[in-house]
C-alpha cells in the first residue's frame, strides 16, 4: 500500500488505552445482556405467571370425566324396564394412539380377541374421528381390566374405564317402547363439542323413551383429577367428584302386561296398545316382533342389522305409532256416534239383503242380516246399516267425531314419532287429490275403509274414549294429581248404546264370541275389524291361499269391565286374516291377563309350547337360521369377502351354541359394534 | 486481598470473592439437582458434587501456575487441541456417526470443549507477541482467522453448533480487545446479516435448521421439536415470583420439561425458587463475569489482559447462550449451564478458566507485606 498513507503508528500506551476503554465496553455490554436476561425472566414468570401457571397445571393434571350413571326406566309399580349393569370396559382413543400394530396387538393379546376383531378395531381406528373412542371390548372380568390398567405406560391411547352398561330385563318385549342407547355420533358432539360424548362408555339415547328424555335420564358426569407423568403414568388421585345419576323416569306401563302383550301376539307381526280408562294412562304399548336393546347397546352386528331389516315383519318399525292400518269395521262405533248425533233414532231398523245399492254399483255386505238396528248392527258389523245411515249423514259429521275420538290427532307423548293418519272429508280430498267427494267414499269411510288410515294407538285411544265416555289423553309418564278428562261431547246415552253394541259383539250374538273372558262377572266388549289389504273379487280376499302380505289385517278394539270400564285394548295383528280370528283372541288374554294373571300366564305358556318358546329362543333361532342361509346363499364368485364373514360368524354361534346349549340371548356375546349399522338406525327412525 | 492475620498466610491470599461466588453456584446446584432427582442424592447430586470437589482442587492448583508458563504453553496447547480435533473427526468419521469425544478410559476428553479456552489463551499469545505498529495491518487479522477458522469448522462437522459459535466467539473477543480497528467489527456485523441467511439455508444441517425455525415460533410444534422451549419456558413462568417451592417443581418432577438435570436445570430451579432464585444466580453469574473483566483491567502485560477478559467473557457465553435457550430467546443449541448442570465438561472448562484466571491473579499481585 505505497500510495496510501502509512497506517497510525499506535504506542503501547495507546493500544492500553484502547483495551482498557473496550473491556469497559464489554462489560458494560455484559451486564446489559444480563439485565436481559433478568427482565426476560421476569416477564416469563410474573407477567406470563397466570398463563403458564395454567399450562403447567394442564399439563399435571389429568382431567378424567366419569360418565353419569344413567336414570332407570320403571313401570308404575317400579319394576325396572331399563337399568344399568356394571361393566369393564377398554377403549382407544385414536388421537392419543402412537403404535397402533403395537397396541392393538398388546390388547388383542391380553383379552384373547381373534384376527377378525383386531382387523375391525384397526379398521375403526383408521375411519374414526379422532377424539371417538373406538371400543376395543366391553364385558371385561376384573382381572383383565388390572391387567390393562398397569401396563397403561406402554399402551398409549388405551381408556380402561369401569362404567355402566345398559340393560333391559325384558328385551325385545320393551324394545319399540324404550328404544335403546349408543355411543355418541360424531355429529352430536360436532353439535355441542360436550367432552361427555366422547368419554369412552359414555351412551346417549337413540331412539324410543332413551331418545326422547335423554336429557332427564342422562345425568351430570362425575371427574376424577390424578397428577400424571409426561409418559402417562399415574402419580397420585388428587379429587374424585362423583357423578350425579339421572333421574328415574317412572312410565305408566305394566311391564307385566308389557311382556305378556308382546309374548301373546307371538309369531305374529302385530301391535297391541292397552289403556287405564280412568285416566288414559297407558299400561302396554307393544309392537312385535322387534329388536333386543340390549343387543342394540352394545353396537349391532352388521350380520344381526341385516337380519332385522330383511324380515318382512318388520321388527325396526315400532307399529303402534307408526305402522298405519285401515280401521275397518273397528271404525263403525264412531259412525254410530255420529249418526246418534245427528239425530238418527238408534232402534230404527235398516233391512240388510247383503248389500247397498249406489247407483249402478253394490257395495257388499258380509252377510245378509235382516232387519238391523243399531245395536244389532255393531254387534253383528252390518255394512248395510252403516252404508245407510253413514251416507244419510254425510262425511262431515262422521270425520267430526272421528277427530273428537282422537283419530287423525298426535297425542303429547316422549316418543320420537307417531304417525297422523288420515280422516279424510271432502275438503281433505280436493286439496290431496284434486277430486270431488263422492258418495261411494261416503259409504267407504262408513265402514272404516277407503281413505281411512289410523294407527294402533289412535285405535286404543278410541276404544278408552268410548269406554269411558270421557276425552281421554293417552300418556306414558307416571304423575299424580292430574284433573279428570272432561266428558266427551256427546249425550251419555249415544256412548251406552254404542258399548252396548260392543257388549253384544263379545258375550251375545256378534263377531268375536270365541273371545269372551274366562272369569266370572267380568266382561269383554269390543268391535272386530277386517282391513282389506287389497280388492280381491269374490270371497277370496281372506282365505289361506293368498300370500301372506295380501292378506286382510285383523283387528280389533275392547274394553272391560263392560258395566264399569277400567281398561281398553286395542289390537292390530298384520295380515292376520280376521279381527275375530287373530286380534281378539289377544286382547281378551290381555284383559284376562289383567283380571288374573296366573290364569292368562298359563294359557300363554301353553301356546308358547307351540311356537317354539319364548320370544328370547325364537329369535335366537331365528338369528341362526339366517346366518345358515345367508352362508350358503352367499356367492363366493363376486363376493368372497361376504362369505367368509358369514360363514365365520356362523361358524362362532354354531360354536357358541354347542359351548351354551340351550341360548339365552347374551349381550356379550354379541358382535362386534358396528357404526355403519348405527347409522341406518338413525336415519331409519 | 488481605485476611485477618491468624489466617495462614496461602489461604488468606486466595481470591475468596470469586471462590465463594462458583462455590455459591455449584452447592445451589447440588440442590436443584437432589431435588430433580425427586428428593435423592442419586444419580446426579452426589458424583455432581464429588466432580466439583475434584475441580476445585484441580483450580487451586491451577492457580498455582504462573503466568509465563501459559505464555508458552499456549501455542503448543493449541495445536494438541486441534490434532485431537482431527482425531475426533477422523475416528468419528471411522465409526460411522458423529463423535464428540476421546475416551482415555479414565476420562473422556472433548477437544471442543478445550477449544474454547485454548483459542484465547492462543490469540491472547500471538497478539502479546504482535508488534504494537502492526495491530492496524493484515497480518494482525489473518492468522487469528484461521486460527478460529479451522477448529469452528471442524467442530461444525461434528455437528455442534453452539460449540463452534462459542469458539468463534472467544476468539472473536480478544481480537476485538486486542484493538482491531472497530470497522471491521462493524462490517463484519453487517457482512453478517447478509450471510447468515445464505448459510441458514446452505449450511446448517436440517435438524439445525429447524431448531432455529422452532425457535422463531415454538408454539408451532408444542409437542415435537418446540416442546423443549415450550416446557422449559411452562416451567420457568409458572414458577412465578417465589417458585413451586423446594421439591414441589411439577414440571421437571413429572418429566414434563426435558433434559431438566442438564441443559434446562435453569428452568428445574426457576419452577422451584422463582423468580427471586433466577434473579440471585443470573447475579452470581455475571459477578463472576465481572471479576474476570476487572482482573483485566488491573493486570500487566497485554497476554494478561486479553487472557483474563477473553476468558471470563467465554464463561459469560455459556451462562448467556444457556439462559436465552431456556427462555426462549436463542434456538436450542447444546450449551449447559456451566457449573451449574449436571455434567463434566462444561464445569471442567469453566473450573480452568476460574484456575487460569486465579494464576493470573496471583502472578500480577502486587507484593504485599508477606511477599
Amino acid at each position: 500500500m505505497p500510495n496510501r498513507k502509512p497506517p497510525r503508528i499506535l504506542s503501547e500506551a495507546q493500544q492500553s488505552l484502547t483495551f482498557t476503554r473496550r473491556a469497559m465496553f464489554l462489560g458494560a455490554a455484559q451486564a446489559g445482556v444480563g439485565l436481559v436476561l433478568a427482565g426476560r425472566m421476569a416477564w416469563l414468570s410474573v407477567a406470563e405467571n397466570e398463563r403458564y401457571s395454567l399450562l403447567s397445571e394442564s399439563n399435571r393434571v389429568n382431567l378424567t370425566l366419569i360418565p353419569p350413571r344413567r336414570g332407570w326406566i320403571v313401570d308404575r309399580y317400579g319394576k325396572p324396564i331399563a337399568i344399568n349393569r356394571t361393566d369393564f370396559r377398554v377403549d382407544l382413543i385414536p388421537d392419543r394412539v402412537t403404535d397402533e400394530s403395537r397396541v392393538v396387538g398388546t390388547l388383542a393379546d391380553l383379552l384373547n380377541l381373534d384376527e377378525d376383531e383386531r382387523e375391525r378395531i384397526l379398521t375403526e381406528l383408521k375411519d374414526a374421528a379422532g377424539y371417538q373412542p373406538v371400543q376395543v371390548s366391553g364385558g371385561l372380568t376384573y382381572e383383565q381390566y388390572a391387567a390393562i390398567s398397569v401396563r397403561m405406560p406402554e399402551l398409549a391411547g388405551a381408556a380402561p374405564a369401569r362404567g355402566f352398561s345398559r340393560f333391559y330385563p325384558d328385551g325385545a318385549a320393551v324394545g319399540h317402547l324404550v328404544g335403546y342407547v349408543g355411543a355418541a355420533s360424531a355429529a352430536d358432539y360436532e353439535k355441542t363439542r360436550d367432552t361427555l360424548l366422547i368419554t369412552p362408555g359414555f351412551k346417549v339415547g337413540k331412539a324410543g323413551i332413551e331418545k326422547v328424555l335423554d336429557a332427564e335420564m342422562r345425568g351430570k358426569p362425575g371427574a376424577r383429577r390424578t397428577e400424571v407423568t409426561a409418559r402417562g403414568k399415574l402419580v397420585r388421585e388428587l379429587a374424585t367428584r362423583s357423578d350425579v345419576a339421572g333421574q328415574t323416569i317412572k312410565l305408566t306401563i305394566d311391564a307385566g302386561l308389557q311382556a305378556f302383550a308382546a309374548r301373546r301376539i307371538g309369531v305374529q307381526s302385530g301391535c297391541a296398545v292397552v289403556i287405564d280408562c280412568t285416566n288414559g294412562d297407558i299400561l302396554a304399548l307393544t309392537s312385535m316382533p322387534s329388536y333386543d336393546p340390549n343387543s342394540f347397546s352394545d353396537g349391532i352386528s352388521q350380520g344381526e342389522w341385516a337380519m332385522l331389516s330383511d324380515n318382512d315383519h318388520l321388527p325396526l318399525l315400532n307399529k303402534a305409532m307408526q305402522g298405519l292400518y285401515p280401521p275397518g269395521s273397528t271404525f263403525k262405533p264412531i259412525t254410530a256416534l255420529a249418526l246418534q248425533g245427528a239425530g238418527v233414532d238408534p232402534e230404527e231398523v235398516v233391512y240388510c239383503n247383503g248389500g247397498y245399492q249406489l247407483g249402478n254399483r253394490r257395495f257388499a255386505c258380509l252377510g245378509r242380516h235382516g232387519p238391523m238396528n243399531l245395536h244389532r248392527a255393531i254387534a253383528k258389523s252390518c255394512n248395510t246399516y252403516f252404508y245407510t245411515m253413514g251416507r244419510r249423514i254425510g262425511i262431515e259429521k262422521i270425520a267430526e267425531v272421528a277427530g273428537i275420538m282422537g283419530l287423525g290427532k298426535e297425542f303429547p307423548l316422549p316418543m320420537p314419532s307417531q304417525k297422523y293418519g288420515t280422516v279424510p272429508d271432502a275438503e281433505w280430498k280436493q286439496r290431496r287429490h284434486k277430486q270431488q267427494w263422492s258418495q261411494s267414499d261416503t259409504l267407504n269411510t262408513s265402514i272404516g275403509q277407503g281413505y281411512l288410515q289410523v294407527t294402533p294407538l289412535q285405535l286404543a285411544v278410541m276404544v278408552s274414549r268410548v269406554a269411558s265416555g270421557r276425552a281421554l289423553e293417552p300418556r306414558l309418564i307416571a304423575r299424580r294429581g292430574d284433573a279428570a278428562p272432561q266428558p266427551l261431547p256427546f249425550p251419555p246415552e249415544h256412548v251406552a248404546a254404542v258399548r252396548s253394541g260392543m257388549d253384544e259383539v263379545v258375550n251375545g250374538n256378534g263377531t268375536a264370541g270365541r273371545s269372551r273372558l274366562q272369569l266370572d262377572g267380568i266382561r269383554l266388549g269390543g268391535k272386530t275389524g277386517t282391513a282389506q289389504v287389497r280388492n280381491f273379487k269374490g270371497g277370496a280376499r281372506s282365505g289361506y291361499g293368498i300370500p301372506w302380505k295380501f292378506r286382510d289385517h285383523g283387528l280389533f278394539i275392547g274394553f272391560a269391565p263392560v258395566d264399569n270400564p277400567r281398561y281398553a285394548v286395542a289390537v292390530v295383528i298384520e295380515h292376520g286374516m280376521s279381527g275375530s280370528g287373530a286380534a281378539a283372541p289377544i286382547a281378551s288374554d290381555c284383559m284376562l291377563y289383567l283380571f288374573d294373571p296366573a290364569k292368562a300366564m298359563e294359557k300363554l305358556t301353553g301356546l308358547e309350547a307351540g311356537w317354539g318358546g319364548d320370544i328370547g329362543t325364537r329369535m335366537t333361532a331365528e338369528a341362526q337360521a339366517y346366518r345358515a342361509a345367508r352362508a350358503a346363499a352367499a356367492d363366493p364368485a363376486t363376493a368372497a369377502a361376504q362369505a367368509e364373514a358369514a360363514q365365520a360368524e356362523a361358524a362362532a354361534a354354531n360354536a357358541a351354541n354347542m359351548a351354551a346349549p340351550p341360548p339365552p340371548p347374551s349381550p356379550a356375546a354379541t358382535h362386534p359394534a358396528d357404526n355403519a349399522a348405527h347409522n341406518v338406525i338413525e336415519e331409519a327412525e | 486481598m488481605s485476611g485477618p492475620s491468624f489466617v495462614p498466610a496461602p489461604l488468606a491470599q486466595l481470591p475468596w470473592r470469586l471462590l465463594m461466588l462458583v462455590g455459591f453456584i455449584a452447592i445451589f446446584g447440588l440442590v436443584v439437582l437432589y431435588s430433580a432427582a425427586g428428593g435423592h442424592l442419586k444419580p446426579w447430586a452426589f458424583s455432581q458434587g464429588l466432580r466439583f470437589m475434584v475441580f476445585v482442587g484441580m483450580a487451586l492448583v491451577l492457580s498455582r501456575i504462573p503466568e509465563q508458563f501459559w505464555k508458552a504453553a499456549a501455542f503448543p496447547l493449541y495445536i494438541g487441541i486441534l490434532v485431537l480435533l482431527i482425531l475426533v473427526e477422523l475416528l468419528g468419521f471411522v465409526g460411522g456417526g458423529s463423535q464428540r469425544w476421546l475416551d482415555l478410559g479414565i476420562i473422556r476428553i472433548q477437544p471442543s470443549e478445550m477449544m474454547k479456552l485454548a483459542i484465547v489463551l492462543a490469540l491472547a499469545r500471538f497478539y502479546d507477541l504482535l508488534p504494537v505498529g502492526d495491530i492496524r495491518r493484515w497480518r494482525a487479522i489473518w492468522p487469528p482467522a484461521v486460527a478460529i477458522g479451522v477448529p469452528a469448522f471442524l467442530v461444525m462437522l461434528q455437528p455442534d453448533l453452539g460449540t463452534a459459535l462459542m469458539i468463534i466467539a472467544g476468539g472473536l473477543t480478544v481480537m476485538f480487545l486486542a484493538g482491531l480497528p472497530l470497522r471491521l467489527f462493524v462490517g463484519g456485523g453487517a457482512a453478517l446479516a447478509v450471510i447468515a441467511p445464505i448459510a441458514f439455508f446452505f449450511l446448517l444441517h436440517d435438524y439445525q435448521r429447524n431448531r432455529v425455525l422452532i425457535f422463531l415460533d415454538p408454539e408451532s410444534d408444542p409437542l415435537g421439536a418446540g416442546y423443549h422451549i415450550s416446557q422449559s419456558k411452562i416451567a420457568i413462568g409458572s414458577g412465578g415470583i417465589f417458585g413451586k417451592g423446594f421439591l414441589n417443581g411439577s414440571q421437571s418432577h413429572l418429566d414434563y420439561l426435558p433434559e431438566g438435570h442438564t441443559d434446562f436445570v435453569f428452568a428445574t430451579m426457576a419452577e422451584e425458587w422463582g423468580l427471586i432464585g433466577g434473579l440471585l444466580l443470573i447475579a452470581a453469574f455475571i459477578l463472576v463475569v465481572r471479576w474476570g473483566v476487572t482482573l483485566s483491567q488491573r493486570v500487566d502485560g497485554k497476554f494478561a489482559r486479553l487472557v483474563s477478559a477473553g476468558l471470563a467473557t467465554t464463561i459469560f457465553f455459556y451462562v448467556a447462550i444457556n439462559l436465552m435457550m431456556v427462555m426462549g430467546l436463542a434456538p436450542v443449541v447444546g450449551i449447559p449451564l456451566p457449573l451449574f448442570s449436571f455434567g463434566g465438561s462444561a464445569m471442567m472448562t469453566v473450573m480452568i478458566c476460574v484456575g487460569i484466571l486465579m494464576g493470573i491473579e496471583r502472578s500480577n499481585r502486587p507484593r504485599g507485606r508477606f511477599g
